[in-house]
């Protein structure tokens, strides 16, 4: 063939910190002596199969790399570092924020080969593990002790605890147990100068400033996590999943806030509504009801008589509640089933339209049925279909607005219905994000939510970690880092790109 | 958004964007997909290589030796396409791709010589049974097991396949057509599809098959005029080959006015539910081309569709598993089938492997195009067989049921692997 031509659209719509060319061949050269060569990826057409994660932000590194030790994260960082080349890290890819995006170039350190689990202590019930491990390998790992790992995320099967500590992942069985920060006792960082640190401790409640709580959640901005310790819990004895069935959003809103009055906490309760439940069904039958306006899938666990007694009383309030008909599984298998359907949700609205915005919001509980309101008064008057799947027990909010970026002017106007949504949680007392994190995407509406104080406060910190500001830039937080402008010239891009907006 | 027109990508089966566009990149896809797991790289997972096809299409990089090999290293197995959430139709994709990669003026040498040797040898039943004759006629001699170690050593990661087929070409081939089976008072007149390698190197499978639908009452048929299924035409990039072999076939069928056409090979089964697949371009035979997927049923799962297939069964004392067949499972999404017949038999353990799903190297001729990592996903499966301690390997196609006799072979289990059919048909023989 001739020789290679290619053709960067991705990385020229985007603010490039453009590293000089020889100063990567430099680079290149220097971390594949150190890593070796089947670590290292610089051509031009590998690299591209790095460009992206879960969004449709793209943004192509300039390196690849892939550490398989703390020791190899640390020459990483201090290799880069020589050169004033940012990096950024990487773990499956799933986010939904953008975060591993390299957006400046430079270093993209990708973390699932370290993908070990070091230690399982069954005893202290912890678990001390590589970050490229898989969350739903930890979660198998330690099943055969009669213990688990609790956040589980609804994309458990493919991400990475690394990323999961970065973005503090929650799942639906985040009501009862909590989010990544409450199951992370420690990890071994390698701070973006290239010392290695531990932050946190094997035990819970260490003195001292709580960096670990800082660490996690911090999107992948302060450095990489290497060595995670995690606290794990025991299995329950039973489990109960319920599928209540709805004639409307509101209904099932009204059932949620009834549920938890009746003095239960289920561990998990999930809406879905009418268009989700039929991209779900049009991509694989789950078993859920076609015609209903809203389906709640609500688990209960615990000991053997306590479930009992619990299912019955959320099935007392599930039916004062209006529900129309109600399904009990008791069997795994039945279980898997009704959780299968919940899990593929968001992937299974690709299958509806061309492009998708998906959308991470969180509001008071009790708040959740006038937001939903307004969420669909917002989406007709835009002229959208919006699917909504979300963690109701705890009113993370996930409305899907679909679209086609093919249509003239139809991303601009994506995109104004999402900040306005976003705007409608904030003044019902809620937040910009549940669970997905700022990333790039939502940096700019970061100001909504806190004032230039704040803001300066929490860019002294991150430059307490990283003073030369070359690592993961441009995330999280609005302005700073010679790359304020991104933002809009990412907007630009969004017109032109296809997959799901996020 | 295409930037550029794609280079090295041409003709009329080049991707769809609308297809290439349905993956959203929500990464639910890679911890099915056996070449991820092995390599650990986004370039050999599906969600990197729909990404890199889709750059190709936007004319951002070329379809280059750079990026050819990722494409390549695709097993087509599918496993992809079960995982995803987003109904990405993954293999339509890569098979347009590797079509568009053949078209093209600069298509590697390898890839149109492997499309020249499937069209002249596997695609004409006469240049096939030739080709084949000597090692036959060896086998006769009993030299398969003086030319073992000379295989080993010749072919190295390849001498599993190699040496189960030998050992296969030792059985009579199945070269029948015409009226096979003809049972008084018949239920239904179905046809078989006999196949290109199937008769010459699984002949047992074949026969085993004849016998099932015979007992349960079919007239069964095998018309003269058909043809090599294309499948593997398809999936090498010659789209051409694979309608001219496909048109034929529906002809041939058509002609023999059969209730159900018959395919116990999982690969070929697939490959004829979706002929409407090849016929995109050109309306008249896309209706013809469905209407004919419409009547193709997998040998499983007609036999299963029948009342009292499990009734008049003998017992096998022994412990058997199942290996999904990946064209079986992912593409015709058929998993209970095979299970229903395997847990009628009485005596027959069946125990499950962790993941009866995931691909063991076979995948058509990939065991002798990626020898290495055929070789490491086979291992993977062998390492899962072995666990369960089966004495009987359960498979719904042929390639697999070979790859899996030789990696057998090649780790020394006391183990053999049969088609599931094969099974049901030692079962009801067990009852005399
Ligand atoms: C269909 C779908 C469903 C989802 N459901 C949920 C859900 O229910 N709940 C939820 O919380 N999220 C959900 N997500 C989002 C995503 O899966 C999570 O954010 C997950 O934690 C990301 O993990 P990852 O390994 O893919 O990380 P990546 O996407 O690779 O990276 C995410 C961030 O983490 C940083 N990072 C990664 N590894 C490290 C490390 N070792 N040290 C420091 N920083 C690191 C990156 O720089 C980046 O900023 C979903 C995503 C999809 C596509
Ligand atoms: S077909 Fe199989 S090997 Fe190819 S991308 Fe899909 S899962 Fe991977
Ligand atoms: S699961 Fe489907 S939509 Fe998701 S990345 Fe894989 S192919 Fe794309």
């Amino acid at each position: 063939m001739g020789a290679p031509r290619t053709h960067e659209v991705a990385r020229g719509t985007l603010p490039a910190m453009s590293t000089s060319q020889p100063t990567l061949a430099v680079l290149v050269d220097e971390l594949t002596r150190a890593l070796g060569k089947s670590s290292v990826l610089a051509r031009p057409e590998e690299l591209i199969a790095y460009e992206y994660d879960a969004t449709i932000e793209r943004a192509r590194p300039d390196i690849v790399v892939f550490p398989a030790s703390t020791d190899d994260v640390a020459t990483v960082l201090r290799l880069a570092r020589k050169h004033g080349v940012p990096v950024v890290p990487r773990g499956s890819g799933t986010g939904l924020a953008g975060g591993a995006v390299p957006v400046q170039g430079g270093v993209l350190c990708v973390l699932t080969r370290m993908n070990r689990i070091l230690e399982i202590d069954v005893r202290n019930r912890t678990a001390t593990i590589e970050p490229g491990v898989i969350n739903l390998q930890l979660q198998e790992a330690v099943a055969t002790h009669g213990l688990t790992y609790a956040p589980d995320p609804s994309s458990q099967r493919v991400c990475t605890i690394g990323g999961n500590v970065a973005t503090n992942a929650g799942g639906p069985h985040t009501l009862v147990h909590g989010s990544t920060v409450n199951h992370v006792l420690g990890m071994r960082v390698v701070l973006p100068d290239g010392r290695a640190t531990f932050l946190g401790s094997r035990v819970p409640d260490a003195p001292g400033l709580d960096l670990r709580g800082l660490f996690v959640g911090s999107e992948g901005t302060l450095g990489i996590a290497t060595e995670i310790v995690v606290r794990l819990v025991p299995r329950a004895e039973a489990v109960r999943t319920l599928l209540a069935i709805f004639a409307s959003i509101e209904d099932a809103s009204n059932a949620v806030t009834r549920v938890i009055a009746s003095g239960v906490i289920p561990v998990a309760l999930e809406m879905l509504d009418r268009e989700i439940i039929r991209a779900v069904q049009h991509s694989r039958d789950v078993g859920y009801p076609e015609d209903a306006g809203a389906v709640l899938l609500v688990e209960v666990e615990g000991l053997r008589e306590t479930v009992e007694q619990q299912s019955a009383q959320v099935i007392e309030a599930l039916r004062a509640a209006g529900a129309l008909d109600l399904r009990i599984a008791s069997e795994a298998a039945e279980r898997e089933r009704l959780w299968e359907g919940r899990k593929s949700a968001i992937g299974a609205i690709g299958a509806l339209a061309p492009n998708f915005y998906l959308l991470d919001g969180v509001v008071p509980r009790t708040r959740l049925p006038e937001v939903m309101r307004g969420v669909e008064e917002l989406s007709a008057r835009y002229g959208f279909r919006c699917g909504n799947v979300f963690h109701a027990g705890d009113g993370n909010l996930h409305p899907n607005v679909m679209f086609d970026s093919m249509e003239p002017g139809a991303t601009e106007r994506v995109l104004a219905l999402g900040a306005e949504i976003l705007r409608l949680c904030i003044e019902a007392g809620g937040a910009i994000t549940g669970e997905h994190g700022v990333g790039l995407e939502k940096r700019s509406y970061m100001e909504w939510m806190f004032g230039a104080d704040d803001l300066e406060a929490m860019s002294r910190i991150r430059l307490a970690f990283d003073e030369a500001g070359l690592f993961n830039p441009c995330k999280v937080l609005p302005s700073g880092h010679g790359c304020a402008s991104a933002h809009s010239a990412e907007l630009t891009h969004h017109l032109a790109t296809p997959g799901v907006y996020v | 958004m295409t930037a550029a027109p794609p280079i090295g990508f041409a003709g009329p089966d080049v991707p769809l964007l609308e297809d290439v566009r349905s993956c959203i990149h929500c990464g639910f896809c890679l911890p099915s997909c056996p070449t991820y797991l092995a390599t650990g790289s986004e370039l050999d997972s599906p969600r990197g290589r729909l990404h890199l096809i889709g750059a190709i299409l936007d004319g951002r990089i070329e379809a280059n030796e750079h990026v050819l090999p990722h494409l390549d290293l695709c097993l087509q197995c599918r496993a992809c396409e079960t995982a995803c959430p987003s109904n990405v139709p993954f293999g339509q994709i890569m098979e347009d791709a590797r079509a568009a990669v053949v078209a093209g003026p600069e298509a590697p040498r390898a890839w149109s010589l492997r499309a020249l040797a499937l069209r002249n040898v596997v695609g004409r039943r006469e240049v096939l049974r030739a080709a084949l004759a000597p090692a036959r006629l060896a086998t006769r001699f009993g030299l398969q097991e003086k030319a073992r170690p000379w295989i080993r050593r010749a072919f190295g990661l390849r001498a599993p396949m190699l040496e189960a087929q030998l050992d296969a070409l030792a059985a009579r081939p199945f070269r029948r057509s015409g009226v096979l089976a003809r049972p008084p008072e018949a239920r239904a007149r179905v046809a078989m599809l006999t196949g290109c390698v199937q008769g010459e190197l699984t002949p047992r499978m074949h026969e085993a098959t004849l016998r099932v639908l015979a007992r349960l009452g079919c007239e069964v048929v095998a018309p003269p005029a058909q043809v090599c299924c294309g499948a593997l035409h398809a999936h090498a990039g010659d789209a051409e080959t694979a309608r001219d072999l496909a048109r034929r076939n529906i002809e041939a069928f058509e002609a023999a006015a059969v209730d159900a056409v018959i395919v116990n090979a999982a690969g070929c089964g697939a490959a004829m539910k979706e002929y409407p697949r090849l016929f995109r371009n050109d309306p008249t035979w896309l209706a013809r081309a469905e209407r004919f997927a419409a009547t193709v049923r997998d040998a499983t799962e007609y036999v299963t569709s029948i009342e009292g297939f499990d009734r008049g069964l003998g017992p096998i004392d022994a412990v058997a598993t199942l290996q999904d067949s990946c064209h079986l499972a992912h593409a015709q999404g058929i998993r209970e089938a095979p299970r229903r017949i395997l847990n009628a038999i009485p005596g027959l353990q069946v125990r499950e492997l962790k993941t009866p799903d995931r691909c063991c190297g076979a995948a058509g001729l990939y065991s002798l195009v990626q020898p290495e990592m055929s070789r490491a996903v086979l291992e993977e499966k062998l390492n899962d067989v072995e666990a369960t301690g089966a004495e009987v390997v359960c498979t719904s196609n042929p390639g697999c049921t070979l790859q899996l006799a030789g990696g057998i072979v090649s780790r020394g289990l006391e183990a053999r692997a049969v088609h599931v059919l094969e099974l049901l048909d030692e079962s009801y023989r067990a009852r005399r």
